[in-house]
């Protein structure tokens, strides 16, 4: 009887190969049926094949474009540009530092306080959060990017910055500002506007991304490592310490970058607070400006050509920027998900 | 978890002390992490309800929006919205499905898929206002003005990537077997997909929507340089068009005490339709995941 049913397999090779393989695999898919099917299967098949590929070149072809609007200001001031800090629209001289400075300055101190949250959110909705809640809670951290940039702008501009400058910055200002050296980092005017309240609001804005990957990864150490380690009297922290951080290191620091890669482009909470004065300054409570910032702000009132390519030289070098921190954050991400498989 | 254990012998060991007390104030700090994130959620919501329903009036969704010192609403505004981000959806969904049968049935692990999802992954998270520059450059600047079309073209742009990840992250979750039981009945491959695996997943795919039309409703540095914004009613969208976000951002930067309320008002409709999709979406994921 049994061998009845072994042979009955054995005389169908198509159904037993892909069960092997566990999906069906084109190669050895059985041939479609003659006629309509064939010609309509090389038509859906390519029709999905464009449509990939349009959404393979649009990365390239927003580099083009932005690069070729770009060129007359790259021309006018070379490489230049990036390392100067003008920004004349009525003698037509632009140098984009600031901006810059601006950007990354903000985006630091956005993951300064990002990432220890982040950590900490992570490692409450894994270990230690009832399972009851765990749902519950983790939507409430995910709805922390569902709610509009613009809304965090407002918040920013009309609540919390008032609070900031008349709470903590005087406080700031008057105890930790005192210490020599890292005392120049809390000067300024206590009005609340400047890089401090920036990236203290794109802080909050970046938090529920890398506390998502975070929690995902975490997620996928396996439970027979972090039992043994338990086995062993570790207390959770050292459990997270050092068996789940190291297990998942790739995929943490890819978390923290895809914060980053956000917190450079955000642009409506920070165009709202930053206060949009071209200069540079170690001081945080000083007015400074963005690059996503000054496109939100000037780039519609720009009338002058090479205004406008400055202005898009920036959104380029933005974008270049971001792509490169993104890309790598994909990589390092992909890669946990890679060895995770090898190893089960 | 295994606290009480520790606990009797730190009373003993101050190694062991040491430890309990590390673990203690790092599980403590990890709880205020946690409150520190929903103080801010909740500080946020409250400031916007607060500020949001005050404003909220029967006018704000009659009347245009009004000069300074006049009364006036919202309506222009809610309806370029609408209009802007339908026409986003409608491009996006076809071709972000389409693209995400691609990665899932066909690619896979070729070349083309495998870039493709690496390109897709970083659009996703791509600078929203860089997505409005560049078509600005290759629409608006080629036109010479702005318009609602190229508002919605910013949109779509910003939608597709969302839609292709969920459709193909749904389409693999489909069994082998059920694409064999149809391939084997003599069904060709598009048939397969079309009628069979797209289906399974309907309601996954659909949440995929539903996410990205909250992704983009939201979205105001790419309508900056696109659909710019329009004082009056209009239904052209060959021409500027009205739209909430950019009136919000407008409006809440003026000095005028009236256009504040009226951005705090339409501040609060974008929220709240914007966390109403959400939830929207997860249900609708969690219904059809069980089946």
């Amino acid at each position: 009887m049994a061998s009845d049913g072994a042979t009955l397999t054995m005389d169908l090779p198509v159904a037993a190969t892909p069960a092997q393989g566990g999906r069906v695999r084109r190669d050895d898919a059985p041939p479609p049926s003659r006629g309509h099917g064939q010609l309509g299967d090389l038509i859906f098949e390519n029709l999905t094949r464009l449509f990939a590929m349009l959404v393979l070149g649009m990365l390239a072809a927003i580099l083009i474009a932005l690069g070729i609007a770009a060129w007359p200001a790259l021309r006018e001031f070379g490489p230049g540009f990036f390392f100067t800090n003008v920004w004349n629209p009525v003698k037509s001289q632009f140098g984009g530092l600031a901006p810059i400075y601006g950007t990354l300055v903000t985006s630091a101190i956005a993951l300064l306080i990002g990432v220890p949250v982040s950590f900490g959110i992570a490692i409450f909705l894994t270990e230690m959060c009832p399972v009851a809640l765990k749902r519950p809670l983790g939507t409430a951290v995910e709805l922390l990017a569902a709610v509009p940039s613009i809304i965090y702008g407002m918040w920013g501009l009309f609540v919390f910055a008032p609070w900031f400058g008349d709470h903590v910055q005087p406080l700031l200002t008057s105890t930790i500002g005192r210490l020599p050296v890292i005392g120049a980092i809390f000067q300024g005017p206590p009005s609340g506007i400047g890089l401090a309240t920036a990236g203290i609001i794109l802080s909050v804005m970046v938090i529920p991304f890398i506390a998502s990957v975070m929690r995902d990864v975490f997620e996928v150490v396996p439970t027979v490592l972090k039992e043994s380690a338990y086995g062993l009297g570790a207390t959770t922290w050292e459990v997270v310490w050092n068996v789940v951080l190291p297990y998942t290191k790739v995929g943490v620091i890819g978390g923290i970058m895809l914060g980053l890669g956000r917190a450079l482009g955000e642009t409506m909470a920070v165009t709202f607070v930053i206060g949009n004065a071209y200069k540079i300054s170690a001081a945080l409570f000083e007015p400074g400006n963005s690059i996503a910032s000054a496109l939100a702000n000037e780039f519609n009132e720009a009338a002058d050509p090479v205004h406008r390519a400055s202005l898009i030289s920036l959104g380029l070098v933005l974008f270049v920027l971001t792509t490169i921190v993104l890309a790598l954050s994909r990589m390092l991400i992909a890669r946990l998900a890679r060895g995770e498989g090898a190893r089960t | 978890m295994n606290a009480p254990a520790a606990d009797v012998a730190g009373a003993r060991n101050p190694v062991y002390r040491r430890r309990v007390l590390v673990n203690r104030f790092n599980l403590v700090m990890s709880l205020a992490t946690m409150a520190f994130g929903m103080a801010f959620l909740l500080w946020i919501l409250w400031v916007l309800f607060a500020n949001g329903f005050a404003a909220l009036s029967l006018t704000m969704f009659t009347q245009s929006t009004p000069p300074p010192g006049s009364a006036g609403g919202l309506s222009n505004a809610i309806f370029g919205s609408l209009a802007i981000v339908a026409v986003a959806t409608l491009v996006a969904t076809p071709v972000g499905v389409l693209a995400g049968i691609y990665l899932a049935e066909y690619g896979r692990g070729g070349w083309l898929a495998r870039s493709t999802r690496f390109m897709n992954d970083i659009l996703l998270s791509a600078p929203s206002i860089v997505i409005g520059l560049f078509v600005y450059t290759v629409y608006v600047a080629q036109v010479e003005h702005f318009s609602g079309w190229a508002g919605s073209a910013a949109l779509a742009l910003i939608a597709i990537p969302v839609v292709v990840r969920t459709t193909e992250n749904m389409l693999q979750l489909v069994p082998a077997s059920l694409r064999e039981a149809a391939v084997a009945l003599g069904a060709p491959m598009w048939k397969v997909i079309l009628m069979v695996t797209l289906r399974a997943v309907r309601g996954g795919v659909i949440t995929g929507v539903l996410l990205a039309v909250a992704r983009i409703s939201g979205e105001t540095a790419p309508l900056l340089f696109t659909a710019l914004n329009n004082q009056f009613f209009s239904a052209d969208m060959n021409g500027p068009m009205a739209n909430l976000p950019v009136v919000i951002f407008q409006f809440a930067l003026s000095p005028f005490d009236d256009w504040r309320v009226l951005a705090w008002g339409g501040a609060l409709l974008i929220t709240l339709t914007v966390l109403l999709l959400n939830i929207l979406a997860r249900s609708v994921f969690r219904q059809n995941a069980v089946r």
